[in-house]
């Protein structure tokens, strides 16, 4: 790579490599950014790379995982081992400074802190939601929900009042 | 590279599961540690994600058969989300079923090729089944569906709440996880009941109608199995009897503020569902779920 001029050298540090695969769902991302990529080591001859699901259920995990190995064997690293952790749970809280200017940047409106949660029974929320989030695309705070639930589980659909717009908004959890 | 269809061309990519939205899922607790922890029957254990396994599972589909019906589509979206999360925490908790051991004659059924996981979901009969009916009830109107989700979600919330501090690791890292998701479906379910509780007089009728339907789908959730009692007193499972005062509290609160009266609750009745007594729904639902799976057990798409 030293003496090939014309070339720009590929990573193959097995952590710039795994940091830099994005979520199939949100591509603006990277794992990284979002926040998913626990740990990335090597152990022995085997890379090992830790990620945590963002839901459950979430579809964009095997496609994740796939990703992952398939970018870390074309970066020459033939063992890989992409495990599951689940503890502690992903927070939107761990998505990084980058992360939450990029989406705003797509016109998703990023998250904001996490709510906190007092002892006791997880608490009843009746009435209009109290999530609220900046336009994107304007800066209004003047925003309203359309729907708690969006095209992908981590989204909700929101509209701005002044420019019109509607956007999507990263929840918080 | 020469390939006969563009169909071909996309298969045949290198690694198997890049079209993961289609085959290729790959096992949910890969990598995770899945000793049962001493002191914990793994019998036992695995026999109690079996029923919050199947709870979630059973529900999900019910709740995947309004897609196409709902009132407009932000609430198809949302019933999907919902439908989604369950299943899953569904995956999850049969995959920890099967590292538990538990299995039985779905194993074999199900031939060599088919995973664990799905040999749970998907070669189990219904009476192996250990839904409750709160879950397995058909589906009725919009009213019936968010009555139904509610008083579900608000149950599984409170269990899932507790099992954060389960002695398996596996489960209180699924409950943990849960807990955040189900509080967004028990709030969407809730606001529902208020808007249609306090709106007109149809909607009105309506939700009363469907509280009246789903409140004795109540009698059994909150009476404990043996198994849920042993666990329980190891620290590792919840009893559901500990559940009632504050899964009834909420659901009268919400009722409440839906202008609706709270109805009578059941009084407890033996468990039921949990030790695979169904009614018919329970099999008619399994039809649609493991048609497919079971004619064509090698399928991939």
């Amino acid at each position: 790579m030293v003496n090939s001029g014309v070339r720009t050298s590929r990573p193959t540090d097995p952590r710039t490599v795994a940091a830099g695969v994005v979520d199939p769902e949100l591509p603006m991302l990277t794992l990284a950014d979002l926040g998913v990529l626990r740990d990335v080591r090597r152990e022995g001859g085997t890379v090992v790379v830790e990620i945590t699901p963002t839901y459950t259920g979430c579809p964009a995990m095997g496609v994740m995982r796939a990703d992952l190995v398939h970018a870390l064997h074309a970066a020459g690293h033939e063992r890989v081992d992409v495990r599951t952790v689940l503890s502690p749970p992903w927070s939107t809280d761990r998505i990084t400074p980058e992360g939450r200017r990029k989406l705003a940047e797509a016109g998703i409106a990023p998250p904001g802190t996490a709510p906190v949660r007092p002892a006791g029974p997880v608490p009843l929320q009746l009435g209009p939601s109290p999530r609220r989030a900046d336009c994107p695309l304007c800066g209004s705070p003047d925003t309203e929900e359309l729907s708690e639930f969006g095209a992908t589980a981590c989204t909700a659909l929101r509209r701005c009042r002044r420019c019109r717009e509607p956007f999507e908004h990263v929840k918080e959890i | 590279m020469h390939e006969e269809t563009v169909y071909d061309a996309l298969t045949g990519a290198p690694d198997d599961a890049r079209w993961a939205f289609g085959t290729g899922f790959d096992d949910p607790l890969a990598g995770v540690d899945t000793t049962v922890p001493e002191g914990v029957a793994p019998a036992d254990l695995g026999a109690y994600c079996l029923m919050l396994g199947d709870d979630a599972l059973v529900l999900a589909q019910r709740l995947t058969e309004w897609i196409t019906r709902a009132p407009e589509l932000e609430e198809e979206v949302a019933v999907a989300n919902i439908a989604l999360d369950l299943l899953g925490q569904a995956r999850l908790l049969l995959a920890r079923t099967a590292a538990a051991g538990v299995l039985g004659p779905c194993r074999e059924r199900a031939g060599a090729s088919v995973p664990d996981e799905d040999a749970l979901a998907y070669f189990r009969d219904p009476g192996e089944f250990r839904c409750t009916a709160l879950a397995a009830a058909p589906n009725g109107d919009f009213a019936h569906l968010v009555v139904r989700l509610l008083a579900a979600a608000t149950l599984r919330l409170a269990a899932f709440d507790r099992l954060r501090s389960s002695r398996d690791p596996v489960l209180a890292a699924v409950a943990a996880k849960g807990v955040a998701e189900l509080s967004y479906a028990r709030e969407h379910a809730a606001r529902w009941v208020v808007r249609l509780g306090d709106g007109t007089a149809e909607s009105h009728r309506r939700i009363r109608a469907a509280v009246e339907a789903v409140a004795p789908l109540l009698a059994d959730v909150f009476t404990p199995t043996d198994v849920e009692l042993r666990l329980a007193a190891g620290g590792a499972a919840v009893d559901p009897a500990a559940l009632r005062a504050e899964v009834l509290g909420v659901l009268d609160a919400v009722l409440a503020h839906a202008t609706l009266e709270p109805p009578s609750w059941p009084a407890g009745a033996p468990p039921r569902g949990r030790l695979g007594d169904h009614g018919p729904e329970v099999a008619e639902l399994l039809a649609g779920l493991q048609g497919l799976a079971r004619a064509h057990p090698e399928a991939t798409w």
